[in-house]
């Protein structure tokens, strides 16, 4: 796909994107606002600024792959996939309906998804997986994966973060959507995580922290990591959950919810539609 | 009787395998001394990956590297491989219907002195739940190696079962093996044993002593128990009338539910299940283990001989 590299293109790009995530949402009547709204400028920035692909050949051997490990967050991905065109977009609307290709945690049968998630601690091995057989065929791409902070109490992570930073896996990006809320109340709270970057750092992992929504930081981290050839990456991406919508920002109960019609009026209207 | 453990015919089969295929990569928890990987290892070192002791991980990986043509043989105790990293195996390789070969050595009651926590008694019940994977377990070393071959040819997840000590060969080179077809090991009209491993060498012990009494039993050997082979059950039940089973594992939801499942809903007949009764193991050597828990062919013979006597209509 043509890259955008203009910030303001991409700022207008994820400003739309916002509206789709929180329009099938609530036509669906349930599912995970907080996240998506938390991880899209990411999620946007690596479709659209980063990754090798081809909408039209999603099965492209070359192709960067991109694996959501924190499946809940799924609005964000299709509509990010809709938008580049791996399948209509009208299918936004089916999403989490009976039949449809959308399922309510990220799914497969999409075309362009990767590996189907829900259960979380499962993303980061499979992208392991998916740079050691790379490396093994000697073929070249990159593996993203997106954790969430949540997420990243599950022992699997680290089980995949020792796996990566053994073997040098300088083709896996990891990168922690940090908004600080899990779905009953604050991370530090529930279960403290940092001192994060030392963490990582210790498990052999380069390390970069950036604002999550900040565009600009986003590419540049995401460049340094392609610049960084004898370990992973793992980028800390301060974010705020709900982002865009003042109501829900930092509300643990947008976890996993869905906004009523006039909320969602209230919300597009706060996002300049 | 030759006797060979099935894991050394395993290592054996994946090392010839790696040698056809530069497809077939091997994932290890740190235990491919004992699930015999190791020969795979030594001569292919750079398509070989002891991932450590983190079987979710290994799990996880093998499902990312299968994504691209690869066919990775993750391999561990069965314990490890298929209770510890359940959630792995439900969602990253079957919800994901990944083709990767799970191995667990050390499956049953035989694994012996290491006692209960190592012994697996479980994997043909938490597995055969689930979509999409195939649940094998080999009679002997000669059919392991032809399951070996045969799970690289199925486009899926696969599960095999093996073992750790030697145990009887009893079949041949020449023995057909079809993954979901069962094989008929002795012919019989008066009742069925519907065994899987070590336990149909045990169930042609007890049907051989009974043929001096005058009692005829079929064997069967059901070494895939998912899809188990529902035309030999129905099969055996029409044209012998009773049915015995025997597993190495847990009496709750194997190859004996498997088995049960199938004749109420087609064709119900007595029943009587030779398997570990609802209780853990222990340490012991495993022909103690087997004594003790009920599973010799001794045991065996008792339950034919009951379920005869249901089936002429007695208690």
């Amino acid at each position: 796909m043509e890259r955008i590299t203009d910030i303001n293109l991409l700022k207008e790009k994820a400003r739309q994107f916002r509206r789709e995530i929180l329009e099938m949402i609530t036509e669906a009547g349930s599912g995970h606002p907080g996240g998506s709204l938390s991880s899209i400028d990411i999620i946007t920035t690596l479709y659209l600024y980063k990754m090798r692909h081809r909408p039209e050949m999603p099965h492209w051997p070359e192709r960067d792959r991109f694996i959501l490990s924190k499946g809940h967050a799924c609005p964000a991905v299709y509509v990010v996939l809709a938008n580049c065109g791996y399948f209509p977009r009208e299918e936004l609307k089916d999403f989490r309906r009976l039949g449809a290709r959308l399922q309510g945690h990220v799914y497969t049968g999409v075309p362009g998804v990767e590996h189907s998630t829900g259960s979380l601690g499962h993303g980061l091995s499979v992208a392991n997986g998916m740079a050691l057989g790379a490396r093994i065929r000697g073929v070249a791409f990159n593996v993203y994966c997106l954790l969430g902070d949540g997420e990243i109490q599950e022992g699997s992570v680290w089980e995949a973060a020792m796996t990566a930073g053994h073997h040098k896996l300088e083709r896996v990006c990891a990168i922690l959507d940090y908004n600080k809320v899990q779905e009953n109340g604050p991370v530090n709270e529930i279960k403290n995580e940092e001192p994060l970057l030392e963490k990582w750092r210790d498990f052999g992992w380069h390390t970069i922290e950036i604002d999550g929504h900040d565009f600009k930081e986003i590419m540049e981290a995401l460049d340094e990591f392609d610049r960084v050839k004898d370990r992973p990456t793992f980028i800390k991406a301060n974010t705020v959950k709900g982002k865009g919508v003042s109501f829900m920002e930092g509300q643990a109960k947008w976890h996993g919810k869905a906004p009523s019609r006039e909320q969602l009026e209230e919300a597009l209207k706060e996002l300049g539609f | 009787m030759d006797k060979k453990a099935t894991r050394d015919a395993f290592g054996e089969a994946l090392l010839e395998l790696g040698r056809e295929n530069r497809d077939i990569v091997v994932l290890s928890g740190d235990l491919e001394d004992s699930t015999r990987a190791e020969y795979f290892k030594k001569e292919f070192p750079e398509r070989f990956f002891n991932l450590g002791i983190a079987e979710q991980d290994i799990l996880g990986t093998a499902a990312g590297m299968s994504t691209d043509g690869l066919i990775p043989f993750a391999c561990s105790f069965a314990v490890f491989l298929t209770n510890r990293a359940y959630d792995i195996l439900r969602i990253s390789i079957c919800y994901n219907n990944r083709n990767v070969k799970l191995i667990g050595s050390h499956g049953g009651l035989t694994v012996g002195p290491d006692g209960a926590t190592a012994q697996c008694l479980e994997d043909f019940a938490i597995l055969r739940v689930l979509p999409n994977i195939k649940v094998i377990c080999p009679v002997d070393a000669i059919e392991t190696k032809k399951a070996t071959r045969a799970i690289v040819e199925v486009d899926g997840p696969v599960y095999m079962r093996l073992s750790r000590p030697p145990f009887p060969v009893i079949t041949k080179e020449t023995d057909e093996f079809v993954i979901g077809r069962a094989n008929i090991m002795r012919e019989g009209r008066d009742a069925t044993v519907i065994a899987c491993g070590l336990m149909v060498y045990e169930a042609l012990m007890a049907a051989d002593a009974l043929s001096k009494e005058g009692i005829e039993v079929r064997v069967i050997n059901m070494h895939t128990i998912k899809p188990v082979d529902e035309g030999a059950i129905i099969a055996a039940a029409r044209e012998t009338g009773a049915i015995v089973t025997a597993e190495e594992h847990q009496i709750n939801g194997g190859l004996g539910s498997a088995v049960a499942e199938v004749l109420v809903r087609r064709i119900p007949v007595p029943v009587e299940m030779i398997a570990v009764n609802d209780t853990f193991g222990e340490s012991g050597e495993p022909e103690e283990l087997l004594s003790k828990y009920g599973l010799k062919d001794v045991d065996i013979m008792n339950a034919i001989k009951r379920v005869i006597e249901r089936k002429r209509g007695g208690k």
